[in-house]
């Protein structure tokens, strides 16, 4: 086990390399960022060449990349535009998107695997057909719908909620944009385990349960549940890291200063230091994601096991 | 035993990736607005550090607006240059200024405002190592090649120029003669800097200090800023309201949601998308005034094509098949007025705003469109391909209806069309290199209320934005003696003379001029918005 996750680990090494590097570039054919700076009237000349200067963009891409590696091992990720350390940026947006992807993947997992399961155990009833019907609703419609609706029925037309959250962003006001963000990912949820859940239902190690005489809560929960749940971990888990990185829509509605935030300014101002940065972080998200949706799998069934 | 072992790695591993989540919580969860008096306003991520001479937009503008007073400040209402920490600014040939400093100001963390202050502060924003973007507003100062060259090092750490001459006067020499030039001092700019700006630089710009009716309280960076109303401000503009908090929205539609919802007191931009509303939803509480800003279509003198003896007449062509009052209503819900000349009715008649100088050169007329671009020989290749940058402002809506427009009076579906550029950055990118092939939107909002701030930067030989590199003599020579002209009066008409020579050569289509807009909450009053479209904070009341 410990082999394995050394190997993954070093895995990422050039998976790490390659998306930065391509970030990197894509940040970078887009133009010169210092000419955005100042506004629709043209930098001096002389200022523009300081300011190239000072962000490292008179030299060559590649050697941009070398020295923006380089750097990143002492920690530093370079400075925003507006003379902000990146590493300080991060500091403010990660710990709120990370609050808001772990209501989203609450609800996930409560919301989503309680009605698959439900629905699983009843199929063909009207619950089923219901909540079916309900996740083809939801998957059709665009987040920024569900997102601008809710935000106008129970922020404006109601007065339940604050139609924005406030910049500390507590968990309490992340309660409904976490809804809005893991609302898709949460129709596929309920989807993919009321499939598993109703497959296994008819397996042969089921029936030897309830052939036992074991009561219906350990057969479902025990038997049933943990076998049926591989797949619903798999797609969490990968989720962790689409919402994160997703979160720009949810986060733009209700004015929560997270990644999407970050990112967002990063790409409109050409800032590639945080756009880099930001991307590396959530690459190392998803791939450490990944890594313990694979650790979970030996916890649900032994028999997969790696050497 | 091997799958309990099997068990604890992923506990391990799952409890550690919660537990990083965990250390971002807290935060005190204080809702903004509410308290005794505080509005809470919308804004923007300033997308510069917050300097005096760094800030060249309208988000950081606003803070510096709260914080700093200058030698000048410019009237609210009408938009004149009045005297503030000046006492009095004298010449005799227009090019030495002497500047006597009112006595009796401090900063908020009580140092003296002195001459020095001014000084130190000018010198740092024209240095060329200090990167700072509005340093061309030093331009003007003698010494001010050597501080800030053109290529190469600086040699010279300070204006020449400038002199400190007592605690509270000082002298400024300036390369030319501009008798308007005090009239200028109201620009953030031109602020003044305490001393802890120069000693700790980095404190400094975490948690700015000025001069200003209002103090920092406090400010986390990208998400929201509290100003205070600072007690010990000696000024006579005293802020009538107990502090404002400036909270970054990303989205002005969340902005306005949030305002009409009651958890936000001031709005001060209104999204397009929801003018058809904003009579129903704020009634008499929504402004909309105009403001210095102007937008036109400049053009690439230095493409051939573009640079023609008749070009002129294709430009007045174009100018005239543009329906300006169809287009403001109906895209932009009357939020833009028509433009009439080059400059903005701010300025007021007496300013040198005419609403008759462009005249017929403006008016729609399809038939004589179509007959001088004919005449001027016809749209250069075929076609006019009108860049703009898609990713801000909405400027793909107005610029295809141009384009239709033109097509239709020309009666060629061809003859125009939009070429968006991806983002602002890459837009400008291609104009300072000088790669546009066509015309391309532009805009300019004035840094001060003065009709010389409306054609030297633009249209002036080689001026810091002109962009279109138009150049014509007989406009350089007029805005040369406009300069010199010690009569205020004498100089606008001047001015406006090579104006008229702007509109005779078309140098760029004037469109239109851009109102400011803002919605408020019914806890407020005394709401307005200055020239520059900037909410006069300081002015508003709250019940």
């Amino acid at each position: 086990m410990g082999r394995y996750v050394i190997r993954r680990l070093l895995q990422m090494i050039p998976v790490f390399i390659g998306t930065t590097l391509l970030i990197f570039l894509m940040v970078n054919v887009m133009g010169d960022p210092v000419a955005g700076l100042c506004g629709d009237r043209q930098c001096d000349p002389a200022t523009a060449a300081q300011l190239r200067k000072e962000f490292g963009l008179d030299k060559p891409v590649l050697q941009q990349y070398l020295i923006y590696m380089g750097n990143l091992f002492t920690g530093d990720f370079g400075t925003a535009f507006n003379g902000q350390p990146v590493t300080e940026l991060m500091a403010d947006a990660f710990p709120v998107t990370i609050r808001l992807t772990l209501v989203a993947i609450f609800f996930e997992i409560v919301i989503g695997i309680t009605l698959g399961v439900v629905t699983g155990l009843r199929r063909g009833r009207p619950v089923d057909t219901g909540v079916l019907l309900a996740t083809l609703v939801v998957i059709s419609v665009p987040t920024f719908v569900t997102g601008l609706l809710l935000q106008l029925l129970l922020g404006y037309e109601w007065g339940i909620i604050d139609p924005s959250v406030s910049p500390e962003a507590p968990l309490d006001e992340l309660i409904v944009p976490g809804l809005v963000l893991a609302s898709v990912s949460l129709a596929y949820v309920t989807r993919l385990s009321r499939t598993s859940i109703a497959e296994n239902a008819r397996a042969d190690y089921v029936r030897t349960a309830v052939a036992k005489g074991l009561p219906r809560r350990r057969v479902v929960g025990r038997h049933l549940l943990r076998n049926s749940l591989i797949p619903v971990i798999t797609f969490i888990g990968t989720d962790i890291g689409a919402l994160m990185g997703g979160a720009i829509v949810t986060e733009r509605i209700f004015n929560i200063h997270g990644v999407g935030y970050q990112l967002y300014q990063g790409i409109l101002r050409q800032n590639s230091q945080t756009v880099v940065g930001f991307v590396t972080i959530l690459v190392l998200v998803f791939l450490l994601a990944n890594l313990i949706v694979d650790l979970l799998y030996a916890v649900l069934d032994p028999r997969i096991r790696y050497a | 035993m091997r799958g309990a072992t099997h068990a604890r790695w992923a506990a391990c591993a799952v409890a550690a990736a919660l537990a990083a989540a965990g250390c971002g919580g807290g935060g005190d969860g204080s809702g903004a607005g509410g308290a005794e008096g505080i509005v809470s306003s919308s804004w923007g991520d300033p997308q510069n550090p917050l300097e005096p001479a760094n800030t060249n937009e309208v988000q950081g503008g606003k803070v510096l607006d709260m914080i700093f007073r200058g030698l000048k400040r410019y009237n609210p209402k009408t938009g004149a240059a009045e005297d503030m920490l000046a006492e009095k600014i004298e010449t005799t040939d227009s090019v030495t200024f002497r500047i006597t400093v009112k006595d009796g100001w401090t900063f908020s963390n009580g140092e003296q405002v002195t001459a020095s202050s001014f000084v130190n502060a000018w010198n740092y924003g024209a240095s060329l190592k200090n990167n700072q973007k509005n340093a061309y507003f030093f331009g003007y100062i003698e010494g001010y090649d050597q501080v800030h060259p053109e290529k190469g090092q600086q040699t010279a750490e300070t204006l020449s120029g400038l002199k400190v001459t007592g605690p509270l006067t000082f002298t400024v020499k300036l390369t030319q003669k501009f008798s308007t030039w005090p009239d200028t001092l109201g620009y953030a700019a031109f602020a003044p800097l305490p001393k802890a700006f120069f000693d700790s630089h980095d404190s400094w710009v975490a948690k700015p200090v000025g001069n200003g009716p209002y103090t920092v309280d406090s400010y986390a960076r990208g998400s929201k800023m509290s100003l205070r109303t600072w007690d010990g401000y000696p000024g006579t503009d005293k802020a009538k309201n107990g502090g404002i908090d400036l909270i970054v929205y990303t989205d002005n539609n969340t902005a306005y949601t949030s305002l009409i919802a009651g958890n936000l007191d001031l709005v001060d931009d209104v999204p397009a998308a929801q003018l058809k509303n904003v009579q129903a939803d704020l009634g008499d509480r929504y402004i909309n005034t105009p403001a210095g800003i102007i937008q036109t279509i400049a053009f690439p003198y230095y493409q051939k094509a573009w640079n023609t003896p008749g070009g002129a007449k294709v430009r007045t062509g174009l100018s005239k098949a543009i329906n300006r009052e169809q287009i403001t209503d109906t895209i932009f819900l009357k939020t833009r007025t028509p433009a009439k000349d080059w400059t903005s009715p701010v300025l007021g008649e007496d300013g040198g705003f005419d609403p008759t100088l462009c005249g017929d050169a403006c008016e729609y007329d399809p038939a004589a469109a179509k007959k001088l671009i004919q005449e001027g020989g016809g749209l250069p290749g075929g076609q006019v391909k009108i860049s703009y940058n898609a990713d801000t402002g909405s400027h793909k809506d107005w610029v295809d209806a141009v384009c239709n427009s033109i097509n239709n009076a020309l009666g060629n579906t061809k003859a125009c069309v939009g070429n968006p550029v991806g983002t602002f950055a890459d837009f400008r990118d291609q104009i300072t290199q000088l790669k546009m092939s066509g015309p391309f939107r532009a805009g300019w909002q004035m840094d001060y209320p003065l009709i010389q701030n409306f054609l030297q930067p633009l249209y002036y030989t080689n001026a810091s934005s002109n962009d279109g590199k138009w150049s014509n003599k007989q406009f350089d020579k007029l805005v040369d003696q406009a300069n010199a002209e010690s009569d205020t009066a004498k100089a606008v008409d001047t001015f406006k003379q090579a104006e008229r020579v702007v509109r005779d050569q078309m140098a760029a289509i004037p469109l239109w001029y851009q109102n400011g807009s803002a919605g408020y909450s019914e806890r407020l009053s005394d709401v307005a918005l200055n020239p520059f479209s900037v909410p006069v904070y300081n002015e508003i009341t709250v019940s």
